[in-house]
């Protein structure tokens, strides 16, 4: 079974609420990332979802944005980020690694040959978010044979006719994006997250979970609460890169005081 | 690589999903699906619907003020001693381009959805003021996206959008021009799709903006195969127009595509010449890719980031070209030829000079090549160039070229 999946069936066997952490590859430098993942883990990630970065980052909030900017200025590329999961699983066989980023980079490496050094390097799935179903058919056979999965997102604006087209093909889980708007926004509404994941449960037993928007505990709990865990991106990435220090202890502390009280919370639901 | 193709019914692309072959597409999160599916549905039901084109036409003719003459450029021709060249004059129209046959279009289709909001994307600033000229007569808010730098280079357009009751916001993210709009104007969109309709200025984006653009710019190439009919008893020998996003040229080109006998040329910016890589020429030196909703020709580096272009005329200053182009560029139905800078800032005093007209940066491109064209071919041959805008915008580049404080 893929990690990701024995994952999100093991929390849900604890009772657990998922933390999917986001951040992005090579930001603020190239060598925060790993050190930055095995922290998040620590701490209580139990998804890590490593952004590659793209010139033209089109559903990004301006921090997440900044993220890109700084990590393709440092050289960060779909390639190294591969070497780096590759790194990061020489110390942690546990914990799924999701790449999220956009198409033309993985359309650029070609589908057979990212899959298959995907596979190699230790990545368990892959969101791609300017690739609807329509457009995923290909990528789709690829990854299936390594054995990765593909996430999609449902949106606010999704309808049932197509909920019932993407659970289809999702595989891992399904990420309900929050809010009509960019990453880091900040009109949070819980209760049609939760009519919205209510509806999403008709069509998939896959674990839903809820990203977009979610900036603290509060916010951490009350999504957590309709829901099977919550994606935390925005936050990270302007604590990484946006914070008072580049040095690699703070960055990681601050990342950690950020996390705690969020797993705290979740873990009261 | 071009493999001709034949017997390709160039009338009937694109497929239900929006393909070019493998072009085309739509490649958009989630969140925009939806609109997507029901601008698809709205377009589909009003593009044969006869009152929707009569308004349309309507419109056209006595706001836009077509149709646009096609004139027969006789010193052009006769200093250049070969084919006989025409010139479409779209840039006669309202607001001075061909930009604003899209966005009558575009507008009529806003108020059937009910939204009471447009956004737009704009380079040069053209697209933008013929979004904000139709936002201004139907009473919609306009918000008009353009990257920092455009704003900087382009300030006449941008008090003139202004003056129409936009509000132009500058984007700062990125290489911080029409690639960097666009997308701020797909987190706009993303954001308020509820009440706002997208208006994209190009046949680039997600499907089915390449072909509702098309369609409101074939205007150009219908009134020039008439003309041409009329005027000079028989079809061109070769069609020139310049191509950033294409819509000008697409607009040209489409009512032509079946007619075998009609050579068609795709003049992209070749900035400071093709081989620097510093240019705007995705079908002459780039790969297929994903931008902006779309699969396509894309100037790119080896890990897929999208590089930064080069063009003395912004309006062509763009890393992407519509999905329809980079089709037929693969099918060989068209030709994609670069001119650079220099040639087009030539061509561009040569035009004011022998025809008193000044072409638009974006324009003089084609008709630099039309230059290259004409004296290879006979005397009874003719050449349709389409003059997509007029110059006046860019009259402050030229005196800085010219070393000139105006």
């Amino acid at each position: 079974m893929n990690r990701i999946s024995q994952c999100l069936q093991a929390c849900k066997q604890e009772g657990r609420k998922a933390l999917v952490t986001y951040i992005v590859h090579g930001d603020p430098g190239l060598e925060h990332t790993l050190p930055s993942m095995h922290r998040l883990v620590e701490e209580g990630a139990d998804i890590i979802e490593l952004g590659i970065p793209f010139s033209d980052p089109m559903a990004e909030g301006p921090v997440i944005q900044r993220g890109h900017e700084r990590a393709l200025a440092n050289g960060a590329s779909l390639t190294n980020a591969m070497e780096l999961v590759s790194q990061f699983r020489q110390n942690n066989k546990h914990t799924p690694v999701v790449l999220m980023g956009y198409a033309n980079p993985i359309e650029r490496m070609g589908y057979s040959k990212l899959a298959s050094s995907a596979a190699k390097a230790g990545v368990d799935g892959l969101l791609t978010v300017d690739l609807p179903p329509e457009e995923a058919e290909a990528l789709n056979v690829e990854l299936k044979q390594q054995g990765l999965e593909n996430i999609f997102l449902i949106a606010p604006t999704t309808t049932e006719a197509r909920m019932a087209d993407i659970t289809a093909l999702a595989g891992g889980f399904v990420y309900y994006v929050s809010l009509k708007g960019v990453t880091g926004a900040g009109h949070l509404d819980v209760t049609s997250v939760q009519q919205k994941v209510e509806q999403i449960r008709k069509y998939t037993g896959l674990p839903v979970l809820v990203g977009f928007g979610i900036k603290d505990k509060d916010t951490a709990k009350a999504i957590g609460a309709v829901s099977d865990g919550v994606v935390v991106g925005s936050l990270l990435v302007k604590a990484m890169g946006e914070g008072e220090s580049h040095d690699l202890k703070s960055i990681c502390d601050h990342l950690a005081s950020l996390i705690k009280p969020i797993r705290k919370g979740l873990d009261e639901l | 690589m071009s493999t001709e193709v034949k017997n390709i019914d160039y009338s009937a692309m694109p497929d239900e999903k929006g393909h070019f072959g493998i072009f085309g597409g739509r490649f958009v999160s989630e969140t925009l699906m939806h609109a997507l599916d029901e601008l698809q549905e709205i377009y589909s039901r009003v593009k044969d619907d006869p009152e929707f084109l009569a308004e349309f036409d309507k419109d056209l003719a006595h706001y836009v003020g077509r149709p646009s003459p096609l004139y027969l450029a006789e010193h052009l021709s006769e200093k250049l001693g070969g084919a006989q060249v025409y010139l479409k004059r779209e840039d006669l129209n309202h607001t001075g381009a061909h930009k604003i046959n899209n966005t009558i279009g575009q507008a009529l289709l806003a108020k059937h959805t009910g939204k009471t909001r447009v956004i737009a994307e704009t380079g040069a600033g053209q697209h933008g003021v013929a979004t904000a000229t139709v936002a201004a007569r139907l009473g919609l808010e306009c918000v008009v996206y353009m990257g920092a730098e455009d704003v900087q280079r382009q300030a006449l357009n941008v008090y003139r959008m202004k003056l129409l009751g936009a509000t132009v916001v500058p984007v700062t993210s990125g290489s911080k021009t029409l690639k960097d709009a666009m997308n701020e104007a797909m987190r706009d969109w993303v954001t308020n799709v509820d009440d706002t309709f997208y208006i994209i200025g190009t046949v680039a984006g997600p499907h089915p903006y390449p072909q509702l653009v098309r369609d409101f710019q074939c205007v150009i190439g219908r009134e020039a195969r008439a003309q041409c009919l009329a005027q000079a008893g028989r079809l061109p020998d070769a069609l020139v127009a310049c191509v950033g996003g294409g819509s000008n040229a697409i607009g040209l080109f489409h009512p032509f595509l079946n007619d075998q006998s009609v050579k068609m040329y795709g003049v992209e910016a070749g900035g400071y010449g093709v081989e620097t890589g510093k240019h705007a020429a995705p079908l002459n030196d780039g790969v297929p890719g994903i931008l902006h909703g779309n699969r396509t020709y894309l100037m790119e580096d080896e890990n897929g980031q999208i590089i930064e272009t080069h063009s003395v005329s912004a309006g062509l200053d763009y890393p992407g070209v519509g999905p329809e182009h980079s089709w037929l560029k693969d099918t060989g139905r068209v030709d994609y030829v670069a001119i650079n800078d220099d040639e087009a800032m030539a061509s561009f005093r040569s035009l004011t000079k022998i025809e008193g007209i000044m072409p638009a940066l974006e324009s003089s491109h084609a008709v630099a090549y039309a230059e290259k064209l004409a004296p290879t071919m006979g005397k009874d041959e003719i050449i349709v160039v389409n003059l997509s805008g007029r110059g006046d915008k860019d009259i402050l580049t030229v005196a800085k070229i010219d070393g000139i404080e105006v």
